[in-house]
């Protein structure tokens, strides 16, 4: 996943849970980078359609940008499916986070072949825990 | 989430090549599939590449395994994945050609090797494309010190593999050209 994706589903995640635009601080903090990067890649989300920003109130996601922000969220949802499902990963949900980087869209798209994702996905992901809750409701079955 | 994160340890890479097993599990497990179920089907060229195709996968996850080995690491048991992709073909209502699933999974795994050279900062003169965009993926290896396998046979096995993948790539889409 590219890092203008990582952006698109950071942003989205931010909007599901404030209702609202994601102001720059929050995309900064969300994806650990300063506030002047995270400008400068708001600004070329701007200039490619996929977001619009207004000073003062935040960035929020244009059609084509809720789009890609919501194949990369599923994108990451295989990731962290996979990582829980087939390789048994205790820790999946901050092993994604550090694999999402490397893991393209078409290797995603292969490896959901092996898991068994929910008809939601991505709707099903928990923007408060930045986590699947179906995944979560099923270890919690689990235990 | 984190971005242009410098994870550079063990664990991240053996987690990384374990994925580039499943991979090769995956084709291995395809071709041996088609071979059974569609034998009579399957004409001589057809059927000699997928033989091909899971031999040579069979040899990349062997490479993979020794790496993740000296990683401290488990690979994946290939009886796992068989499971999972004849259980997902038992589940299609119609199976994809056979050449077009095979092409699917030389360009998945070519993709995955270029993408995983990329993180160890080893992108050559071929793969500058993401990264002169500015978009690259976050360099996940960046401190090579960090990693306890030998980088350079490392890069160079990674490489080895990725040549191969295309090779497969042109070998696949050629036949499927001449038979158009």
């Amino acid at each position: 996943m590219n890092t203008a994706d990582q952006y698109l589903k950071a942003i989205y995640l931010i909007q599901e849970v404030e209702d609202g635009p994601a102001s720059t601080g929050d995309v900064a903090d969300a994806l650990e980078v300063s506030p002047a990067s995270a400008n400068e890649m708001i600004g070329k989300l701007e200039d490619r359609g996929l977001a619009a920003h207004e000073k003062y109130k935040g960035v929020d996601l244009t059609d084509e940008g809720i789009v890609r922000a919501r194949d990369a969220l599923s994108n990451y949802c295989i990731i962290e499916r996979f990582l829980a499902n087939v390789l048994e990963v205790e820790a999946f949900r901050v092993e994604a986070r550090s694999l999402e980087a490397v893991i393209d869209d078409t290797v995603a798209e292969r490896l959901d072949r092996l898991i068994d994702r929910s008809e939601q996905c991505p709707d099903c992901f928990d923007a408060d825990t930045d986590a699947c809750a179906l995944l979560d409701l099923e270890e919690v079955g689990a235990d | 989430m984190s971005l242009g994160q410098t994870v550079a340890s063990d664990r991240q890479l053996a987690r990384l090549l374990q994925i580039g097993v499943v991979l090769e599990e995956m084709v291995e497990a395809s071709a041996h599939h088609h071979v059974r179920k569609r034998d009579a089907e399957l004409d001589e060229p057809v059927a000699a590449l997928l033989e091909e195709a899971a031999t040579e996968s069979a040899r990349h996850r062997e490479q993979l395994e020794a790496l993740i080995a000296e990683l401290d690491a488990d690979s994946v048991a290939y009886e796992e994945i068989q499971a999972l992709v004849e259980a997902q073909y038992a589940a299609a209502d119609e199976f994809d050609d056979v050449l077009y699933d095979q092409l699917c999974n030389e360009e998945t795994a070519y993709k995955f090797y270029d993408d995983l050279l990329g993180a160890l900062g080893a992108t050559d003169d071929e793969t500058t494309d993401a990264v002169s965009t500015g978009e690259a993926s976050a360099t996940v290896l960046a401190d090579e010190t960090a990693i306890s396998v030998d980088r350079d046979r490392l890069v160079a096995t990674l490489r080895e593999i990725r040549a191969e993948e295309a090779d497969g790539v042109e070998t696949v889409t050629d036949m499927m050209e001449r038979r158009a």
